[in-house]
């Protein structure tokens, strides 16, 4: 198995509260290394309680011992730590087509980046509100179109 | 320096790990169904920050990170928990709840800011990263001071009381951690007491601008092995279904 054979395999594998976007375009993957049938695979991890860590964790063990790796090990890494705006721009258009609102990019000034509002990923309407920085899972807040009167999830930014 | 990073370890994840058992006590029955699921979100991190810094921990003290932080969960006995009271303390009325959570989320910014520029890497790394998501909290909690405190008379009346209660245990943020001087020493943290004027700079003027009166009343200053008799209560009920059977393969 070269690399870029397992970031091909774990371009598969998807972030399963959010079953359209994979490990790759959330910018969760970092490092790829390869020694004789050892893979060492780096991750950031997005929120650090969210469950889906270690879900995602077993699936990219699984799907590479499919692929004929002998062991797989799976680091966490938090340097730089994971940041919203690390997801790819098709992340970003997969976001919107699943229906949540791609995070605002920050640069690390999140509280700036929150003073816009979301955009309305139905009618692509600014003319939002937030209803709740907390939401179904801990990356989502909830939020309402003004335009077209349907409430609606956004990814936060981190 | 083994000792000292334990004890300063745990009691970060301690405050994390027993305020966001509180966190969960709203669950199915906070005021409105958009707080039940902010605090649901409040208990789900703060769980997994106090499990990251226990397996910071195990790290250090060659453990399996996989398995120690369920050990150190469930399986240490109340004495052993470094905790700050305030955390342990009954969950309240809401009131009381989102004046704790926002003592709290301020003094958390103000440790974990301090804590990003650690000499000690992991420790850097992970405060910077906890930080982050704990910036959500922090902005949701002062938001419902300000609500409250500035509210109906009874909600400001409410949150009075809940602050005069609080203030005494404030007093045990800034208290030195056991070991503290020898991290300071190697460049690790700062001193904790130092972080008490940051933390007054922000939560001052938050509270006075809710309406509400700084409490004349004196922090205490008890140590992190001192614990109120409810720490023994949520254990008890905490760690009763692991230790039914401590070496199930859940």
């Amino acid at each position: 198995m070269t690399p870029e054979e397992a970031w091909r395999i774990l371009d598969e594998i998807k972030d399963p509260e959010i079953p359209v976007v994979s490990i790759v375009e959330m910018g969760m993957l970092r490092h790829v290394e390869i020694e004789d049938q050892t893979v060492t695979v780096t991750i950031a991890p997005t929120f650090v309680g969210c469950p889906a860590i270690q879900v995602i964790q077993e699936h990219v063990t699984r799907s590479l011992e499919e692929a004929g790796a002998a062991t797989v090990n799976v680091r966490f890494t938090y340097s730089p730590p994971w940041s919203s705006d690390a997801i790819t721009p098709e992340g970003r258009e997969k976001l919107r087509d699943f229906g949540l609102s791609p995070p605002q990019t920050h640069q690390g000034l999140i509280e700036i980046a929150l003073l816009d509002p979301a955009a309305c990923p139905y009618c692509d309407s600014t003319n939002t509100s937030m209803r709740n920085s907390f939401g179904p899972t801990l990356c989502r807040s909830i939020h309402y179109c003004n335009n077209c009167q349907q409430p609606f999830e956004a990814f936060k930014p981190l | 320096m083994k000792t000292a990073l334990r004890e300063y370890l745990l009691a970060l994840a301690d405050d994390e790990l027993i305020l966001g058992h509180r966190a969960s006590e709203w669950c199915g029955h906070a005021p409105i169904l958009e707080e039940d699921i902010a605090f649901a979100n409040l208990a789900l991190d703060e769980i997994g920050h106090a499990s990251l810094w226990y397996s910071v921990l195990a790290e250090i003290e060659e453990q399996d990170p996989a398995v120690y932080p369920d050990r150190l969960a469930y399986f240490r006995e109340p004495q052993d928990f470094r905790n700050i009271q305030m955390v342990e303390l009954p969950k309240g009325d809401w009131a009381f709840t989102i004046m704790r959570q926002y003592l709290f989320d301020a003094y958390e910014q103000v440790r974990l800011e301090a804590l990003s520029q650690s000499g000690y890497e992991i420790l850097a790394q992970v405060a910077m990263k906890i930080r982050q998501e704990e910036f959500y909290h922090y902005r949701h909690s002062s938001a419902w001071v300000r609500r409250l405190g500035a509210g109906t008379q009874e909600s400001q009346r409410r949150m009075q009381i809940a602050l005069d209660e609080l203030w005494a245990y404030t007093g045990q943020l800034f208290q030195p951690i056991a070991g503290e001087s020898e991290l300071i020493q190697a460049g690790y943290v700062i001193a904790s007491e130092n972080l008490k004027d940051k933390w007054q700079d922000k939560v001052y003027p938050t509270l006075i601008e809710s309406s509400l009166v700084i409490p004349a009343t004196p922090q205490l200053h008890m140590n992190r092995q001192t614990h109120t008799h409810h720490l023994e209560v949520l254990l008890s009920e905490m760690q009763s279904v692991a230790r039914l059977e401590a070496e199930a393969n859940w």
